[in-house]
């Protein structure tokens, strides 16, 4: 890289080396990329370090590090922090994965059948428009404050916006791919199978990402309001006493939470579709 | 030679929205016969892809029939072998797995062997286990010539399969297509604009008229076989290419409405 970005300058007497002025769109190696990465939480943090020992904002409003630590000790230490956890991500996975089991093929097949896209698409942008979160009453007066309610939330959340895009992620697989399999042989519903799928995955595997942080989001909500445990209402009971350690810690945790779950999906991504990163060789 | 395509009466019109239907094809009528190589040149614009097309079931005429040993079809099929001008690997796919894909209707171990075999015609074994992605736009031209030669299919319909290389690579893929032509007498319907291309392969050209797309003349290629790409430089070669070239020049000239302003430097 340095070869090429540098251009050797005759006028000045002697080979002195200058930087061309132009780097847009311009990779850098990884070790700098993390390193740039890790600075900007150590920048974060220490603005929060010296905001609260410093005592520019009260504690009240905004606890130390070491408030915050202890905190996080003793919610770690009775088990009730992981049992909220598992209660949290056992309902965000259920409200995500049946949202995507109906949203996969209803989508694929909104994508490919033009009646169907007809049939389903203007009663699901109806509801896409209306706000999840009005439904919150509705569902409890229809389930009460329970499991169901809370994937139903999920599900609504998810589910309306899910299947628009995987129908995009359908409507982009290139037509020759298509007509080369009628040409093959294969018949529609083969078609369907063996190439508009595979060819669309890869948008779907990344529109399930996209959707996971939708889910995280209504997963807080719908734990905010009538529920008994998990993150969201653990932050919900701890503003009642004005605990705002405990606030942060259920934020933080969401947070970790959710960038894994992004890992996990990124992850996912490269070890099922080796082919797209396949070069040379 | 007996007759294995016959084109008939194939007319086809468009439509755009609520304007005049507009004429693409006009009665074309073509008969090709068993282990012929047919190409039909024309300029853009002419409807010989949409004639192909028309041919392989992917787009339906308006009026007419196209007949293959007899029988009228209907849709695409495998009796019909296509390899398009864009890059039609499946992705996912490595190279062998895309050519097996052709063999769908054989048991798993005929299809690894069968599949093997066609990539060693076209000089890929030893990336069988490679991406689409990692492999140049000619190496996977001939991938999806050995996809479609895996098919067996009566006849081989190639709309411009060369037209996104470099010359250089045109050159050879055009040697090879020959010395697979020499091997097993193919049927081949070739679609292409280049003049050249056209000469070097095919046992007759049909040359189209545009507006709408028409046959303009069809001509015998009266040169030896086995052909190679140095016959290029012969008299006789030249003075094909110059007949077809006028052929074409006056139908671009004629579909461009410019007749009237180019007059004088035509002549």
């Amino acid at each position: 890289m340095t070869q090429e970005s540098a251009v050797a300058d005759l006028t000045g007497g002697g080979l002195r080396r200058r930087r061309r002025p132009y780097h847009l769109f311009e990779s850098i190696p990884t070790r700098q990329y993390v390193l740039i990465a890790v600075l900007s939480f150590a920048v974060l943090f220490g603005l929060w370090a010296i905001a609260s020992y410093g005592k520019w904002v009260d504690n009240l409003f905004l606890p130390t590090p070491t408030q915050v630590w202890n905190s996080a000790v003793s919610y770690a230490s009775d088990g009730t922090m992981f049992q909220d956890i598992k209660v949290s991500v056992t309902r965000i996975l259920l409200g995500f994965l049946l949202s995507t089991a109906v949203a996969i093929p209803v989508g694929v097949m909104m994508g490919v059948n033009k009646r169907f896209e007809a049939a389903v698409e203007p009663p699901v942008d109806f509801i896409r428009y209306m706000p999840a979160v009005a439904f919150i009453p509705l569902t409890l007066i229809w389930f009460g404050t329970t499991e169901t309610q809370k994937i139903v939330i999920l599900f609504i959340g998810v589910f309306f916006q899910e299947v628009l895009l995987i129908m995009d992620n359908v409507k982009n697989v290139p037509r020759p791919l298509v007509e080369m399999a009628y040409t093959l042989g294969l018949s529609q519903w083969r078609t369907i199978w063996k190439v508009v799928v595979p060819a669309s995955l890869p948008g779907i595997v990344d529109t399930l990402r996209i959707c996971m942080g939708w889910a995280w989001t209504y997963l807080v909500v719908v734990e905010l309001v009538g529920a008994n445990d998990g993150l969201g209402f653990r932050i919900q009971s701890a503003q009642r006493y004005l605990d705002t350690a405990q606030i942060l810690i259920g934020i933080v945790i969401i947070g970790i939470l959710g960038l894994g779950f992004d890992f996990a999906f990124k992850a996912l991504y490269r070890w099922a579709f080796p082919y797209l990163n396949a070069r040379g060789k | 030679m007996a007759d294995l395509l016959k084109i008939d009466h194939v007319s086809k019109s468009f439509r755009v929205r609520k304007s005049e239907p507009l004429l693409a094809l006009n009665d074309i009528n073509l008969t090709l016969a068993d282990g012929e190589f047919m190409a039909l040149l024309g300029a853009s614009g002419c409807g010989k892809s949409t004639l192909l097309r028309i041919v392989a079931g992917l787009e339906e005429p308006s009026q007419g029939g196209i007949r293959l040993d007899g029988h009228e079809l209907i849709g695409p099929g495998r009796d019909r072998g296509m390899v398009f001008q864009q890059y039609t690997l499946f992705p996912w796919l490595t190279t062998l797995k895309n050519v097996e894909f052709a063999l769908s209707d054989k048991p798993a171990k005929e299809r690894t062997e069968t599949a093997r075999e066609y990539l060693s015609v076209v000089g890929l074994s030893d990336f069988a286990d490679h991406y689409p992605s990692q492999l140049s736009g000619g190496m996977q031209q001939r991938v999806a010539i050995a996809r479609a030669l895996a098919l067996r299919p009566r006849i081989l319909l190639m709309d411009e399969p060369f037209g996104a290389l470099d010359a250089q690579t045109r050159g050879v893929m055009q040697e090879l297509l020959l010395s697979i032509w020499e091997r097993d007498r193919l049927s081949v319907l070739f679609v292409t604009h280049d003049v050249e291309e056209s000469l070097i392969l095919s046992d007759r050209v049909c040359v189209l008229g545009a507006r709408p797309g028409r046959v303009r003349e069809i001509i015998t290629v009266d040169l030896p076989r086995p052909r190679q790409l140095d016959m290029q430089d012969s008299k006789q070669f030249r003075d094909y290419k110059h007949h077809i070239h006028s052929l074409i020049h006056e139908e671009a000239v004629r579909a461009t409405g410019l007749q009237d302003l180019l007059r004088t430097e035509a002549s």
